[in-house]
């Protein structure tokens, strides 16, 4: 009987023999006479051909396999080395094809070349094909639970490094820059493969799993203050400032300079005292909230009639960079280019130092993030028998649900390989033996097993478990507290609503939002939550025959209803300034919402 | 005994009264058993909710917070082999939705006896299937060159099912009318009504699969299974009417997972133990134990107006009686014009009201009134007013 063969899942003809049909197209791809993109699927289920040649689809390479064994022999391997041949050879000579989704499920592919049977049809590039670039530089990946090891790696591309070389005459948006940063000890081939040593991202600390006085549950760590000291994960904070010099209509034009003292919206002296004579403040400048960082002044916003014959200066406004709320820095660099369209433009570069302090984010490379919790002063810190004492404390509750046991055999391989001074191969499915390394650092003079007996820093008392502990490749996260803290009594508030501002940088509040209100609602706490809301009260006179807003006079001191004058009965009602408003919007609709008032008693 | 009874008449439920009777054992002494009425009448007093209480809330939280746990570390489907049946927060949603068309609806057909035994099981299985002209279909093929459909029918398969096969193809005349049928040893070829249409052709070919030939409908599969010894169908597809009239069915206890379905044919007091029985059978297969009362209380909701409604803004928000309200919960301008034309009055006696307001809510600490034994001019403050002008 015929197949339906679909050609981009649209009908568009019969074949005798779907298979031969099948196999025909893959053949002809190989020796090159089909483009390397065609792909084609034989549904079993249905015994439909599917031929696919549009785009947008995810291929992957993988190496033939012809009877059991790889088209891909040693010579070809040879000559790749000796780059007498490239990839691209490979694919034209039908050694390397590219599957897509679909004809994926008609392949039998082996992870090795070892496991290669007849019926297998393709062989793996290389094992740590399956995984992609980032995902690859988590050591002995393989052992770790699938979810994990995509949360490792999504992790390293929020660690702090170094990002690039010329950082130094870089103008970015925020970014971070680790001191003294560090290859790892446990790498894996994508870290030769990317040039990791070019642009690292984390440091090789002592790690013990242990717990410290609790201090270290619910994933925090502990850090040792003398690592701090010692300049452990110190790290530079950049933050660029910008002024242009823009054109108005009218010819009017922003100004670059010390505002005088008549402007509109002028600060203080003191808040001017860092600029020079360009208006622009000089580098080393240290600066904190409200010292402004670049001087400007802008033309007025409304020219009337009258302004034109004044003098310009008169009524120009303040629009200088300043520091923002709870900001501060040291200015790097300054500097003085012009934009696509020719206007002035200024950039000032802030730096500022990153200790790690209580609150940062760390992590290893097995989705094991943590924040600081506590920096413990260096003598009361554990150690072991030959003086080593941990950078970091991590807590080995976070081991058992997660299942991340690449975590502990990095430990382990990071011991070895800091005690036989080398690298270790961590690489997903080709990884160093654990047995080996065991037995190696036993011939070190240290336990199989990578623990060591430790001693409470404070007491010098012997703890009674073994602790297992050694190197490990930790990064700083880019996210810090420093960037984060906030807090609000009092503060400003936004114009419409009379609520408090959102969001950090203008010192907002926290919204207790719907199901916050729930819970006091679930509690009974009803005049708790009055009070919770009462941020944008507001007392309004009210007409109580009209039911809308009264007028108050507040120059006579009289009330007056706009509907029935001033004989109208008036009271004083309390409300939220947002009913006021929607209130306002009704009428504005032309609904009438008219308020019916009686005693509440 | 009996005094205690009739003192604690009004006090207690008769469940519960009855409950003591049928537990405490005969020869307990008068004074002892006065101290147990005093003890569960402390206690029931306790158990009873205050006046204010928002139970409301506290049932959307209780039922809420194991619904989004659920979310993160269950199965959304489970069954007996063909037969899967939506469950976890997908079905919940269902459920609480009033969805007319659930995602998978399944009856658990229970049988009288002898059939429970076993008696006839697969051959009552068949008669309960919905069987359509597929099973009996070796192959269907599309003549291109000359624009047929060719149907090849699977004479084996039709003599097992004693179908007769003139009776099947006057079927699916009936079924596909206007267009030619022509038989030829078991292979029938139907004709397109305009000439070289293939597309036509393709459409035709899926409705001649779903041609119905016996069964009760909506019956797509239906699988015996054995349950502590009793043999009970479970269905995947759900048609009560048409089940409950077969003689083997025992109608006491069979059931159906479609809500909807409950209300027409048995009416909304059985939809609301459905409701209940359904969500509880959920949250129970997951092991998360709820108390029943906060489902009791949904699901009294969801049937108050003697049909089964949603708990969405097509469903029990509709029937909320404050603008305000139902203005704060989606689609606000709606609300807001009907409430304009109509000249609606807001009380302000729920919770969201009073919030937008900002006035204390009327529940826990803000329901109470003071009353006082003085005499008390609501009009005072008025009063005092005029007085100062």
């Amino acid at each position: 009987m015929a197949t339906d063969v679909f050609i981009n899942y649209k009908f568009s003809g019969k074949v005798k023999d779907g298979q031969a049909f099948v196999e025909r197209i893959i053949s002809e791809r190989r020796m090159n006479r089909l483009p390397r993109d065609v792909n084609v699927f034989h549904d079993p289920r249905t015994g439909n051909v599917y031929v696919e040649t549009s785009r947008g689809r995810a291929v992957r390479p993988l190496v033939v396999v012809k009877e059991g064994k790889s088209t891909l022999t040693k010579r070809h391997a040879e000559q790749l080395i000796k780059n007498e041949i490239s990839w691209s050879d490979l694919v034209k000579q039908g050694i390397v094809e590219y599957l897509d989704s679909s004809e994926e499920e008609n392949a039998y592919v082996a992870f090795f070349e070892k496991d290669l049977t007849p019926e297998h049809t393709h062989l793996e590039v290389s094992p740590v094909d399956i995984v992609g670039v980032a995902t690859g530089l988590v050591p002995f990946g393989n052992h770790n639970q699938g979810a994990r090891l995509l949360q490792g790696s999504k992790n390293q591309k929020q660690g702090i490094g170094f990002y690039a070389a010329n950082f130094s005459v870089r103008m970015d948006m925020d970014t971070n820059l680790l001191h003294y940063p560090q290859v790892p000890i446990v790498s894996t081939i994508l870290h030769d493969l990317a040039q990791y040593d070019k642009h690292p991202s984390g440091q090789n600390v002592m790690v013990a799993i242990m717990s410290f006085q609790g201090f270290n549950m619910e994933d925090a760590i502990i850090l040792n203050q003398g690592s701090v000291d010692r300049g452990l994960a110190r790290s530079h904070y950049f933050k660029p400032m910008i002024a242009e010099e823009l054109r108005y209509s009218g010819g009017l034009l922003d100004e670059i300079g010390t505002p005088d003292k008549d402007v509109k919206g002028y600060k203080s002296e003191r808040d001017y005292r860092f600029l020079e004579d360009d208006g622009i403040i000089f580098p080393e400048a240290t600066v904190h909230e409200g010292d402004v960082v670049i001087g400007k002044t802008s033309p007025p916003r409304f020219l009337n009639s009258m302004d034109e014959y004044n003098l310009a200066t008169s009524s120009r406004r303040e629009s200088s960079m300043s520091m923002a709320h709870g900001q501060e820095g040291t200015v790097d660099m300054v500097y003085l280019t012009e934009n696509a369209e020719g206007n002035k433009l200024i950039q000032v570069r802030l730096r500022e130092q990153r200790i790690p302090e209580m609150g940062d984010k760390f992590t290893s490379r097995h989705a094991q993030k943590g924040v600081v919790s506590l920096i413990v002063p260096e003598v009361d810190v554990p150690f072991t028998s030959t003086g080593i004492k941990p950078d970091i404390i991590f807590s080995p509750h976070g081991i058992p649900s997660r299942m991340t046991v690449g975590h502990l055999l990095e430990l382990l391989g990071g011991k070895v390989g800091a005690l036989g001074g080398r690298y270790i191969d961590g690489t997903l499915f080709q990884e160093e033996n654990e047995k080996d390394m065991r037995q190696e650092l036993l011939s070190y003079g240290f336990k199989e097993n990578g623990t060591e007996t430790m001693y409470n820093g404070t007491t010098g008392e012997e703890y009674k478990v073994q602790i297992y502990v050694g190197p490990m490749y930790y990064l700083r996260l880019k996210h810090q507290v420093r960037n984060k803290v906030h807090s609000r009594a009092r503060g400003p508030i936004q114009l419409l609503t009379r609520q408090p501002t959102e969001g950090r940088l203008k010192e907002g509040g926290l919204r207790l939002g719907e199901m916050e209100k729930d819970t006091f609602v679930a509690h009974g706490a009803s005049l708790l939550l009055k009070e919770r809301f009462d941020s944008d009260r507001t007392i309004l006179p009210i007409s109580e025959e009209a039911g809308i807003t009264a007028v108050h006079d507040t120059r006579r001191d009289k009330y007056f209803c706009p509907v029935n004058g001033e004989n109208a009965d008036i009271s004083n009602i309390e409300m939220s300034y947002a009913f006021k408003l929607i209130l306002d919007e009704f009428k504005s609709l032309c609904i009438y919402p008219k308020l019916e008032l009686k005693s509440k008693y | 005994m009996e005094q205690l009874i009739k003192e604690y008449a009004d006090l207690l439920p008769q469940s519960v009264i009855q409950d003591i009777v049928d537990n405490v054992p005969s020869g307990t002494s008068s004074a002892k058993i006065k101290k147990i009425f005093e003890k569960i009448n402390e206690e029931y007093r306790f158990a009873l909710v205050d006046p204010g209480q928002s139970v409301g809330v506290i049932s959307a939280e209780s039922i809420g917070e194991p619904s989004t746990q659920m979310t993160l570390d269950t199965f959304h489907f489970a069954g007996v082999s063909e037969v899967n049946v939506t469950t976890g927060l997908p079905r919940v949603i269902e459920i609480l939705d009033g969805r007319k068309n659930i995602s998978t609806s399944s009856m658990e057909i229970f049988l009288v006896s002898p059939y429970s035994e076993g008696k006839d099981i697969t051959k009552i299985a068949s008669q309960i299937r919905e069987t359509t002209l597929k099973t009996f279909i070796k192959e269907i093929d599309i003549n291109i060159s000359n624009t047929t459909l060719q149907v090849t029918l699977n004479s084996k398969s039709v003599e097992d099912a004693g179908v007769n096969k003139k009776k099947l193809i006057k079927l699916l005349e009936k079924s596909i009318k206007g267009y030619g049928v022509t038989e030829a040893d078991d292979i029938l070829t139907i004709k397109p009504t305009k000439e070289g249409d293939i597309n036509e052709l393709y459409k035709l070919k899926e409705i001649i699969k779903d041609v119905y030939v016996h069964g009760i409908k909506g019956m797509k599969q239906v699988v015996p299974v054995n349950r502590d010894g009793e043999h009970v169908l479970v269905t995947s597809g759900s048609n009560m009417k048409e089940v409950f009239k077969l003689e083997f069915v025992d109608t006491q206890r069979t059931t159906t997972n479609d809500v909807f379905e409950i209300e027409n044919f048995l009416g909304i007091e059985a939809a609301r133990a459905a409701v209940i029985n359904e969500i509880m059978k959920v949250f129970e297969g997951q092991g998360i134990s709820i108390d029943v009362r906060h489902i009791l209380l949904v699901a009294d909701t969801m049937s108050m107006s003697g049909h089964v409604l949603g708990i969405n803004r097509y469903g029990i928000v509709k029937e909320k009686p404050s603008v305000l309200a139902r203005a704060s919960f989606e689609t606000p301008i709606k609300h807001l014009i009907s409430a304009a034309i109509t000249g609606e009055r807001d009380y302000l006696n729920s919770v969201i009201e009073n919030v937008m307001l900002n006035q204390p809510v009327p529940s826990g600490t803000g329901l109470p009134g003071l009353v006082t034994g003085g005499i008390m001019n609501p009009d005072h403050h008025h009063a005092a007013k005029k007085a100062k002008k």
